[in-house]
């Protein structure tokens, strides 16, 4: 199954943070992927640019609201993602665990929807009756 | 008719947990396997009255279930493989039903896997609500209907069912193992698990709010459901300790409600009405867990409920002991509730002054400020210290904490006692 893990962590100033500290967490996050990509898990990851960048959009009665900003304002934001193909939840949350980023803030698993046409035998069985 | 239907519901509440814990390893599916088991009940209903209730109703239900299981494959036709195992599996159980070896021994055997311990692991996974958990467990494992479970807990029929679609859905759509966890996991997810039981023994215990006539013995489910554990995970001294705390508990379940309902607290006790069968039996499981040499919180409640369960009054009860044993159980799990029971221990070794000063700590501590146990553990001390004027506040406090019958009349009474008229509550 693939898990989308969203690495939500409190937004500090970079320029608070010693080079060194950043230096330590961006090879944390090179370990994590290596490892991703060792076992064979790795779909997919970034790291996103802060909320002072975002952009919210929505339509409403076709007339498209354009407005500064993350969709919610919250203590941790979302700073990142992994795309895994994890064989279940308890090895998702395995990995959840090792991100940097689980340390300071919190990941959220979420499965990835498998859509009817990208269905596997497995779970066209999971799902019958 | 009405003993066929009798005999119906009997093999159920034995045998649908083994059953669908089986399918479920083969299917992955928890409503695939659920609906198959339903059949299998609808089944009896109209076989066993008419042709009467077969040898062995365990293996009948097994063997229909799988049987009705492979019909729906076909029907959705899937997965060969399944059906394969599905097959090999109902051949294996005619021969049981035909009279050849029992489900037990074939489970020893190795030819069907005791899949029920898988069953308990996954409706406890730490990804679901603790609610889920409770609900799950008692509606695959312990076979209770929706209804059951929700008049037990005091919820809308539809609130649970809901819960149940929701639970069974993650646990497919989030790709929940159904498994027995690694080692690694082991410790953590079998906490989990334990406490998902000893939740469902107190709610039966301490049945808050309600009106325990009316609702189903929790406290015997949970009792029921931790043999099985201790059955399947006989080297595990924590599930032997939390089935060992639950009988030594159970024990004096019949001495502990009044003839007028009200409570009667461990100290008036009519110790004669103790339950001499079960304080043998919790006590040789506590032996046998405490020869593993692993302790653990379960453990050491069992053990101090054992000192209370031997001793022929409370004055003749060994405090000094439980002292001890709380501070055991405080070093491993440090909770506010443990230093309250252990305060009171603390109270009954050495007087009611040395327990008030522990309480008035936890007081100033404040992460028991509305727990209603700590103002009346605080109230019986003043009483007992002679300050019936500070003991009638902290009774009134307690009494604001609480709806349950049984406690309100208990703390009434009290408060009645140092002089306090049972003012208007909230």
């Amino acid at each position: 199954m693939q898990y989308l893990l969203l690495i939500y962590t409190p937004e500090i100033d970079p320029a608070a943070v010693p080079a060194e500290d950043q230096e330590a967490e961006m090879t944390a996050y090179r370990a994590f992927s290596a490892e991703a990509a060792e076992r064979g898990f790795m779909r997919g990851g970034e790291a996103l640019e802060p909320t002072a960048t975002a952009t919210t959009v929505r339509v409403r009665d076709g007339r498209t609201i354009v407005s500064d900003g993350p969709f919610a304002e919250t203590k941790e934001a979302l700073g990142g993602y992994y795309l895994l193909e994890c064989p279940d939840l308890d090895t998702a949350i395995e990995m959840a665990a090792k991100i940097p980023g689980a340390a300071r803030g919190s990941i959220e698993v979420r499965p990835i929807w498998a859509l009817p046409m990208s269905m596997t035998p497995d779970a066209a069985a999971a799902t019958a009756g | 008719m009405t003993e066929a239907r009798a005999a119906v519901e009997a093999a159920f509440r034995a045998e649908s947990g083994r059953t669908l814990a089986g399918l479920i390893r083969v299917l992955g599916d928890f409503e695939l396997a659920e609906d198959a088991v339903q059949d299998a009940f609808v089944a009896a209903l109209e076989h066993w009255p008419r042709d009467g209730v077969p040898d062995n109703p365990g293996a009948w239900i097994t063997t229909t279930a799988r049987r009705r299981a492979i019909d729906r494959l076909r029907r959705a036709r899937v997965l060969a493989d399944k059906q394969a195992i599905l097959q090999a599996e109902a051949d294996a159980e005619a021969r049981v039903a035909a009279g050849g070896p029992t489900v037990d021994e074939l489970e020893a055997q190795g030819v069907i896997p005791d899949d029920r311990l898988r069953l308990i692991f996954t409706c406890c996974h730490p990804a679901l609500s603790p609610e889920a958990r409770v609900a799950l467990t008692l509606r695959t494992l312990g076979g209770l209907t929706t209804d059951e479970i929700a008049r037990a807990f005091l919820v809308p029929e539809v609130t649970l069912a809901q819960r149940l679609v929701r639970a069974k859905r993650k646990i497919r759509d989030a790709g929940i193992p159904f498994r027995v966890p690694p080692d690694s996991l082991l410790p953590e997810r079998l906490d989990s698990v334990l406490a998902v039981l000893y939740l469902v023994y107190n709610e039966g215990y301490l049945a808050s709010g309600g009106d325990a006539a009316l609702r189903l013995d929790l406290s015997a489910e949970a009792i029921r459901l931790a043999r099985l554990l201790a059955e399947l995970m006989p080297d595990e001294p924590e599930a032997i300790g939390l089935l060992a705390l639950m009988l030594l508990h159970d024990a004096r379940r019949a001495a502990r409600i009044g003839p007028a309902g009200e409570l009667v607290v461990l100290e008036e006790q009519d110790r004669s009405s103790w339950d001499g069968a079960l304080i043998e039996e919790g006590t040789s499981l506590l032996d046998r867990a405490a020869a593993m040499r692993r302790p653990g919180p379960y453990q050491v409640q069992a053990a101090i409920a054992a000192v209370h369960d031997g001793a022929t009054s409370a004055e003749g009860t060994d405090w000094q002991r439980i002292v001890t044993l709380y501070d055991l159980l405080r070093e491993l799990s440090p909770t506010p509730v443990v230093e309250l029971n252990r305060a009171a221990a603390l109270a009954m070794a050495g007087g009611p002054e040395a327990g008030l000063t522990e309480i008035d700590r936890l007081v100033a501590d404040g992460r028991l400020a509305d727990y209603y146990l700590l103002h009346a553990a605080r109230a019986d001390l003043l009483r007992r210290a002679g300050q019936p004027e500070a003991a009638a506040i902290a009774y009134r406090q307690a009494l604001a904490g609480t709806a349950n019958r049984a406690e309100v009349a208990y703390l009434e009474r009290r408060l009645a006692e140092v002089g306090g008229a049972p003012a208007g509550r909230a």
